[in-house]
C-alpha cells in the first residue's frame, strides 16, 4: 500500500507549493479541459527541451518536433466528429501510425543526424533497431493473448518464434540439399537446391505450423493451474532449442534438421517477384533495395515498413478478437476461471484458441525475424527471450494493446541500442571511466560498467519494480487495473477441469 | 433381423480409450528402461557400478535444492523461480571462502580441509538464510494477496536480478575452485571404485537432510510450519505468527541451498552465474517428480533424477548423451505434471488437475 501514500504526499506538496503562488486545486479544476490539458502538455515539452539543452543534445529540430507534439496533444482531438461519426477515437492511432510510417523520411539512414538527441538516451533509433522493434511488437503482442486476455503464464514462448523462425530455415533456404524447389522465391539462381518458397507464403506457414504446435503442446497441458502450466510452458521452452542445437544428427540416423548450433543461413529475403514490382512498384527483391532519398535507409526500412503492416494486422486482430465472444471468453476465464466455467465457457477449447492464436503472431514474427537477420541459430531461443517479451508484456500492462506496444518498443530498443548508449553516458559523465573498459571478465572495474553485461538484470528489476507498484503496467487496461487492486480471487474452490 | 439384436444388446459401460494411454506408456517406457539398464549392466558390471556412485552424488546435492523448493512450494504454493539463483551464490559464496579466507588449495590437510569445509559450510548456509528471507521480504510477502501469477513473474525477476549480482560480483565467466577433495579410494572391489570426494559429499548431504526432518517432523517450529502450510488462516487463528513461519521456512530453504552450493562448488569444481538457473530447473524436476510439498518425496526424486542424469550421461550403450539431459529431465517432468501431478509420493492437490 506504499504506492498510494507516496502518490498522496507528492500530490499534497505540489499543491501547497502551488496554492502559495496563488493557484489552489479548485481554481485549476475550474478550467476548461482543453486550457489544463494545453498548459500540462507545454511545461512537460519545456521541461524535455531545457533537459535537451542541459545535456548538450540540442538540435534546433527539437523545436519542431515539440510543435508536432503540441498540434497532436493539446486539441481535443478525440471529440472530434464527422457528423454522428466520432472520428476522434481514430485520431491517436493514426497520428501514431502516420509517424511511424513517415520515421524513415526524418530520422531514417542519413536524416538521423538532423534530428535531436535525447538526453542520456542519445540518438533515435536507427532503421534496423526499428524492425527489430516492431518484430518484438508483434511476439509481445502474440504473447499478450495469452498472459494478457487468458491470464495464463506461459514461460516458454521462445519456442513458438523458435518454430516460426526454423520453419523459415527449412522452406526458404538451401537446408534440406537433396531438394530443388522453387515457389515463388526471389533472387534464387537457377539450380539452386533446397526449398525455397516465397517468404509471404513461409511467414503463413509459418503461423499456422507453430499454432498447431501450440495447440498440440496446449492439449495436455493447459488443464493445469497456472504455476504448473508455466513451468510445463518453461519445459518446452527449453526442449526446444535442444533440439535445434542437437538436430543435425537427429537420433543419431544422420538427418540433418537443423544444422546444429552452427543454424540455417543464408535464409532468403522477401521480395514481390517482376510482376509487381513491374505493375505497382512494390520492391522486387528487399536485399536488392537501395538507400534513395525515396527510400531512405535502404533495405531496413522497406523491412520496416513490411514489419509495420504486420504489427497493424497484429493489433487488428487483437483489438477485434479481443472484443468478439472468444476474447470476452478469455477474459472470463482470466477473471474467474469458476464463473467462466459456470455460465458455460469451454475452459479447454478457449484456453486452447488463445495459445493458438498467441503462437500464431509468435511463429510469423519468427519467420520474419529469421528472413530479415538471413539466418537462425539456436542460440537465440532460450529462457532469456521467454523473459524478455513477457517483461514488455508486464512492463506495458497486461491486456491492454497500447500498453504492450509502447513496452514491447522501448525494452527492444534498450536492448538493442537503449543500454550500450545509457552506459555509454554513464561511463562518460558519472563513473572516472575516461574511455577505458571494464576487466577483461568483469562487467564492473576500472571505474567503468558494462550496462549491456546486466541487461537481463536490469529487465528483472523491472519485472519486480513494476509488479510490485504498479501491476497493471504504464498503460494499463482499465479491466486488467481494475482487477489487479479489488484482487479478484482466481483461487478454485474446486477444480472445474474435470 | 441381426442388425436389431445387436442395437438391442446391453452395453457394457467402456472406459474411453484414452484411459488408457498413460498406464500402457508408462509400462512400455519402464520396461524399455529397465532392460536398457539391464543389457548396460551385463556389457560391464564395474563400470555401471560406478556410473551408479556418481548418480547417488549429484541426486544427494539435488536433494539439497529440491527440498528448499518442496519447502517452500508446501507453505506458499509458490514455485520459488528464485531459489536455484539462492544456490549459485550460495556455490560462490562457499567458492570465495575457501579460496580467499582458508586459502585452501588441492593436497591440503585433513585437518585444514575439515577445519575449511565446517567454516565455509556455515558461512554459507548463514548467508543463503539471509539473502533467501530478504528475497521473500521483498518480492513475495507484498503480493501475498495478489492473484496468483503476481508471485511467479516476481520470483522470475528476482531470479535475473541475483543471476547478475553474480554477474557484477564475479563476473560472466567461471569461478573456479581448486580440487581440494581427496581423490582416493574408499573401497575399490573388482573394479568398482568409490572414491573419498563422494563419500563426503553424501557425509555432508545426509546429516543436513536428518536434522531438516527432525526440525520439521519433531520441533514446535516444524509443528507450525506445517500447521502454516496446511491452513494459514486457521494457523493463525492458533495463535501462529505466519510471517515469521514463512520467513522461517525460507530461512532453512536457504540454508539447504547455501550447504548444497558449498557441495556443488567441492565437487564439480566450477560454478557460474546460470548454473543455479539449470539445477534449479532440475531440482525443481526432482521436487515434483517425488511430489511436491512432500519432503521424502523430494530426496526420492532427487535421487531418481540424480540416476536418470547420470546413466544418460555416462552409459555407453545407446545412451542418448549430455547434449539430450535437459531435453530428457524436462519431458519427465512435463509427464509427470500430466499426467500425475501428485508424483511418486505426494498426495493429489487440487492444483495438479
Amino acid at each position: 500500500m506504499t504506492r498510494f501514500r507516496l502518490r498522496a504526499a507528492i500530490s499534497e506538496v505540489w499543491w501547497k507549493a502551488l496554492g502559495r503562488a496563488g493557484l489552489t486545486r479548485e481554481r485549476w479544476e475550474r478550467l476548461p479541459l482543453t486550457a489544463r490539458r494545453a498548459v500540462v502538455v507545454t511545461t512537460w515539452v519545456g521541461i524535455g527541451l531545457v533537459l535537451t539543452a542541459a545535456f548538450g543534445v540540442w538540435q534546433w529540430s527539437a523545436l519542431a518536433v515539440a510543435a508536432v507534439v503540441l498540434f497532436l496533444l493539446v486539441p481535443p482531438w478525440d471529440r472530434l466528429g464527422v457528423g454522428r461519426v466520432r472520428v476522434g477515437r481514430f485520431f491517436a492511432p493514426a497520428a501514431v501510425l502516420a509517424l511511424a510510417i513517415a520515421y524513415p523520411y526524418y530520422a531514417g539512414g542519413a536524416n538521423l543526424a538532423g534530428m535531436p538527441q535525447l538526453p542520456i538516451f542519445g540518438p533515435l533509433p536507427q532503421m534496423s533497431t526499428m524492425v527489430v522493434m516492431m518484430i518484438f511488437v508483434m511476439m509481445a503482442l502474440g504473447l499478450n493473448f495469452v498472459v494478457g486476455y487468458a491470464g495464463l503464464l506461459d514461460l516458454g514462448y521462445v519456442a513458438f518464434y523458435a518454430m516460426g523462425a526454423y520453419m523459415a530455415g527449412w522452406f526458404a533456404s538451401s537446408q534440406f540439399s537433396n531438394q530443388n524447389v522453387n515457389l515463388g522465391a526471389v533472387g534464387i539462381l537457377p539450380g539452386t537446391t533446397g526449398f525455397h518458397f516465397s517468404i509471404w507464403l513461409v511467414l503463413l506457414m509459418a503461423g499456422i505450423a507453430t499454432a498447431l504446435i501450440g495447440v498440440i503442446i496446449g492439449l495436455p497441458t493447459l488443464r493445469l493451474r497456472g504455476d504448473y502450466l508455466a513451468i510445463v510452458t518453461l519445459g518446452f521452452g527449453e526442449i526446444m532449442p535442444q533440439i535445434a542445437q542437437n538436430g543435425n544428427d537427429l537420433f543419431g540416423t544422420g538427418f540433418n534438421l537443423t544444422n546444429g548450433t552452427g543454424g540455417i543461413t543464408p535464409i532468403d529475403g522477401p521480395g514481390f517477384g517482376h510482376w509487381i514490382h513491374d505493375h505497382i512498384g512494390l520492391p522486387l527483391n528487399y536485399l536488392n533495395v537501395q538507400d534513395t532519398p525515396s527510400v531512405p535507409g535502404g533495405f531496413d526500412t522497406v523491412f520496416f515498413w513490411t514489419a509495420l503492416a504486420l504489427v497493424l494486422i497484429t493489433v487488428f486482430c487483437s483489438a477485434r478478437l479481443r472484443d468478439s465472444r472468444l476474447g470476452r471468453a478469455w477474459i472470463a476465464i482470466r477473471e474467474d476461471e469458476v464463473a467462466a466455467a459456470a455460465m458455460g465457457v469451454p475452459l479447454m477449447r478457449t484456453k486452447t484458441w488463445s495459445y493458438a492464436t498467441g503462437a500464431f503472431f509468435g511463429g510469423v514474427a519468427g519467420a520474419f525475424y529469421a528472413s530479415y537477420r538471413s539466418g537462425t541459430f539456436p542460440d537465440d531461443f532460450f529462457f532469456n527471450i521467454s523473459v524478455f517479451i513477457l517483461s514488455m508484456v508486464i512492463l506495458g500492462g497486461m491486456g491492454s494493446i497500447w500498453g504492450v506496444i509502447v513496452g514491447a518498443c522501448f525494452l527492444a530498443y534498450l536492448d538493442r541500442e537503449g543500454l550500450s548508449n545509457v552506459g555509454a553516458w554513464i561511463n562518460d559523465k558519472v563513473l572516472p571511466c575516461n574511455g577505458g573498459t571494464p576487466p577483461a571478465g568483469k562487467v564492473i572495474g576500472h571505474g567503468c560498467i558494462d550496462v549491456p553485461g546486466i541487461e537481463f538484470g536490469i529487465f528483472g528489476a523491472i519485472i519486480v519494480i513494476v509488479m510490485l507498484f504498479r501491476p497493471e503496467g504504464l498503460i494499463p487496461s482499465r479491466r486488467r487495473a481494475q482487477e489487479l487492486h479489488e484482487g479478484v480471487h482466481d483461487e478454485p474452490l474446486y477444480d472445474v477441469s474435470h | 433381423m441381426a442388425t436389431e439384436v445387436t442395437a438391442h444388446a446391453p452395453v457394457r459401460p467402456r472406459r474411453p480409450i484414452v484411459s488408457y494411454v498413460m498406464p500402457v506408456t508408462a509400462a512400455v517406457l519402464l520396461v524399455l528402461l529397465v532392460t536398457w539398464l539391464a543389457i548396460n549392466f551385463e556389457k560391464s558390471p564395474s563400470y555401471f557400478f560406478t556410473i551408479f556412485f556418481i548418480g547417488l552424488t549429484v541426486g544427494a546435492v539435488y536433494a539439497l535444492v529440491a527440498l528448499g523448493y518442496t519447502l517452500v512450494y508446501g507453505i506458499l504454493e509458490l514455485i520459488n523461480f528464485a531459489h536455484g539463483d539462492v544456490f549459485m551464490l550460495g556455490g560462490l559464496f562457499s567458492a570465495t571462502m575457501i579460496v580467499s579466507v582458508f586459502g585452501l588449495s588441492t593436497g591440503a590437510s585433513t585437518g585444514a580441509l575439515i577445519g575449511a569445509i565446517f567454516g565455509s559450510l556455515a558461512v554459507a548456509m548463514v548467508a543463503c538464510g539471509v539473502l533467501n528471507v530478504a528475497v521473500e521480504r521483498v518480492a513475495y510477502r507484498p503480493l501475498r494477496n495478489a492473484p496468483r501469477l503476481a508471485p511467479l513473474i516476481t520470483a522470475i525477476g528476482m531470479s535475473f536480478i541475483l543471476e547478475n549480482v553474480a554477474i557484477i560480483w564475479k563476473g560472466p565467466g567461471y569461478t573456479a575452485v581448486p580440487d581440494v577433495l581427496p581423490r582416493g579410494h574408499v573401497f575399490s572391489f573388482s573394479g568398482v571404485t568409490y572414491t573419498w570426494e563422494k563419500l563426503i559429499v553424501v557425509l555432508i548431504t545426509v546429516p543436513v537432510l536428518v536434522a531438516l526432518l527432525w526440525l520439521v517432523q519433531r520441533t514446535k517450529q516444524g509443528k507450525a510450519m506445517r500447521a502454516t502450510a496446511q491452513d494459514r488462516d486457521a494457523a493463525a487463528m492458533m495463535g501462529i505468527n505466519v510471517n515469521r513461519t514463512i520467513s522461517f521456512t525460507f530461512l532453512i530453504a536457504g540454508a539447504l541451498a547455501g550447504a548444497a552450493g558449498l557441495v556443488y562448488a567441492l565437487y564439480f569444481g566450477q560454478i557460474r552465474y546460470d548454473t543455479g538457473f539449470r539445477l534449479g530447473l532440475i531440482a525443481f524436476t526432482s521436487a515434483v517428480l517425488g511430489g511436491i510439498g512432500n519432503l521424502p518425496g523430494a530426496v526420492l526424486g532427487a535421487l531418481c533424477i540424480g540416476f536418470i542424469q547420470a546413466f544418460n550421461e555416462g552409459l555407453s550403450w545407446h545412451s542418448p548423451g549430455s547434449d539430450w539431459t535437459e531435453s530428457i529431465v524436462f519431458s519427465i517432468l512435463i509427464l509427470i505434471l500430466v499426467f500425475r501431478p501428485e508424483g511418486l509420493l505426494g498426495e493429489r492437490t487440487p492444483e495438479g488437475g
